[in-house]
């Protein structure tokens, strides 16, 4: 039987296909679990798994702890604003006290990129990376792939368009390494000053109409534009970018063809999609919620099933 | 490695028919119960009772589904090899029905724990029983029994009993296989 070449998951750029696959695979399961009407095995009774998050999250933090109970894991959650990090303790000393009540795996978020990946280095634990600063989401990419293979079948071969704020976006990046190592063709569309320089040298091409792209594409991953990141104005206003970079109802149905749309969240309806989009048949947004889950479970299942 | 024929393509036959005879005289109609394989072997022999039920007795429409016990085991990294997931297909709830386990070798009785388990998922079934097509005796580590089984076996620990079918071995029969 298969299991993952990983003891964290830290990114998508230190995991293979064949990891891709296993979790999807093992997803697949999940998903069906999670439609039952008792959605909820008994696997990780003897798993305690830490929560902690040092960013503000809904949707990624719901969807860990809910996988987590899903599993029958023991959950502690913690967020950093109400913490000793206040205080001025470092963050290894921080999560090595977590760990001293015994914890097996820990799930964080962190502003500085690189957080995870530091402390899997530093700190006996199986770690989960759930955003690190404009860095990696691995989950976040592993249930958007995930979805457009539930959706068309399958990855390989489809053309996808990231849009928006591809500078400040930890879900582009890890989007870009998942969707090309199951040989999807990606492009990023967006205005000149969210689009980082080189991007080109990771693969993907740049196009700065939203209709070429769209005209292009069978999926469009619309991308939060992260106010809370901008230190400076990257667009003269929130109006000339929902113009120029948002999809409205009445430009999805000009396309000669139907594609699918989706969203990490959270959404800013009229920015950089129109409410009748976000809610429309082709709009994938709440099955990626839902996909969460499953993808969530899948991740800490195999990663626990390594932990002796 | 040497290999042992329990049963022969036309003995598991006969016990196959002589398995749904029985279970013809205690469900009747088969109104209220259901057949649910262990996934994955048990799926087999689930099957083949399905279509000797339906073709050979004319017993109608029989309800099956597959039941996957993986994330209801008690041995979750207790095992060098990590546990692999099959599919799991109930699309119907099993509240007040009966509900008939079918898998292929009883040994420890730990899957059919974790099955007991797993089956609640589903709501609450009126009544559970246990078929099987070989029982190993005197090997069991939890009271658990079979209600109806094709031979009871005889075999040491490090004797494996293995069942093969047609359509995913090439041919029925039972073998004792000892290392």
């Amino acid at each position: 039987m298969k299991e993952l070449s990983v003891n964290h998951l830290l990114g998508i750029k230190y995991i293979n296909k064949n990891d891709i696959d296993l979790i999807f695979e093992t997803a697949d399961h999940f998903k069906e679990v999670i439609n039952r009407p008792i959605k909820k095995v008994p696997s990780l009774r003897d798993i305690t798994i830490a929560n902690i998050f040092f960013e503000n999250s809904t949707r990624t933090k719901l969807s860990f702890e809910l996988a987590q109970k899903r599993l029958s894991a023991d959950v502690i959650s913690f967020s950093a604003a109400q913490s000793s990090v206040k205080k001025g303790e470092t963050l290894i000393d921080t999560v090595n006290n977590i760990l001293s009540m015994k914890v097996d795996m820990v799930v964080m978020r962190h502003a500085n990129p690189g957080a995870a990946y530091f402390l899997s280095k530093n700190v006996k634990a199986s770690i989960v990376n759930a955003g690190d600063g404009a860095h990696e989401h691995p989950t976040q990419a592993l249930l958007d792939s995930y979805s457009i293979r539930e959706k068309l079948g399958d990855v390989a071969g489809k053309k996808v368009v990231i849009v928006g704020d591809i500078l400040h976006s930890r879900v582009a990046l890890s989007n870009i390494y998942a969707l090309q190592m199951q040989g999807a063709e990606v492009k990023v569309c967006g205005p000149k000053t969210l689009i980082p320089k080189h991007i080109e040298s990771l693969g993907v091409t740049v196009e700065p109409n939203l209709r070429k792209a769209l005209e292009w594409c069978d999926v469009a991953n619309m991308l939060r534009v992260q106010n809370e990141r901008m230190d400076v104005n990257y667009f003269p206003s929130t109006r000339e970018y929902a113009q120029q970079y948002g999809v409205d109802k009445n430009l999805l149905d000009s396309l000669h063809k139907e594609i699918v749309i989706m969203h990490p969240g959270p959404i800013n309806r009229g920015v950089e999609i129109t409410s009748d989009v976000a809610d429309s048949q082709q709009s994938v947004i709440l099955d990626q919620v839902e996909n969460g889950v499953a993808i969530r479970m899948a991740v800490i299942y195999l990663l626990a099933s390594k932990i002796k | 490695m040497s290999q042992k024929v329990l049963l022969t393509a036309k003995e598991v036959t006969i016990i196959l028919h002589r398995l749904a005879c029985q279970l013809i005289e205690k469900h009747l109609d088969f109104s209220d119960t259901i057949l649910v394989g262990i996934q994955p072997r048990g799926v087999f022999l689930a099957e083949r009772l399905k279509e000797i039920l339906e073709k050979e007795y004319q017993t109608p429409s029989i309800t099956l589904g597959y039941l996957d016990i993986t994330f209801f085991r008690d041995d979750f990294r207790r095992t060098e090899k990590p546990l692999e997931a099959n599919k799991t297909n109930i699309d119907f709830i099993v509240e007040n029905k009966k509900v008939i386990f079918i898998d292929d070798v009883l040994f420890t009785g730990r899957s059919i724990r974790s099955a007991l388990t797993a089956i609640q998922s589903f709501g609450r079934p009126s009544e559970i029983e246990l078929l099987v097509l070989i029982d190993r005796r005197f090997s069991r580590n939890l009271p658990i029994q079979p209600d109806y089984r094709g031979r009871q076996v005889d075999a040491i620990n490090n004797e494996k009993v293995k069942v093969c079918w047609k359509e995913n071995d090439g041919e029925d029969g039972v073998y004792l296989i000892t290392n």
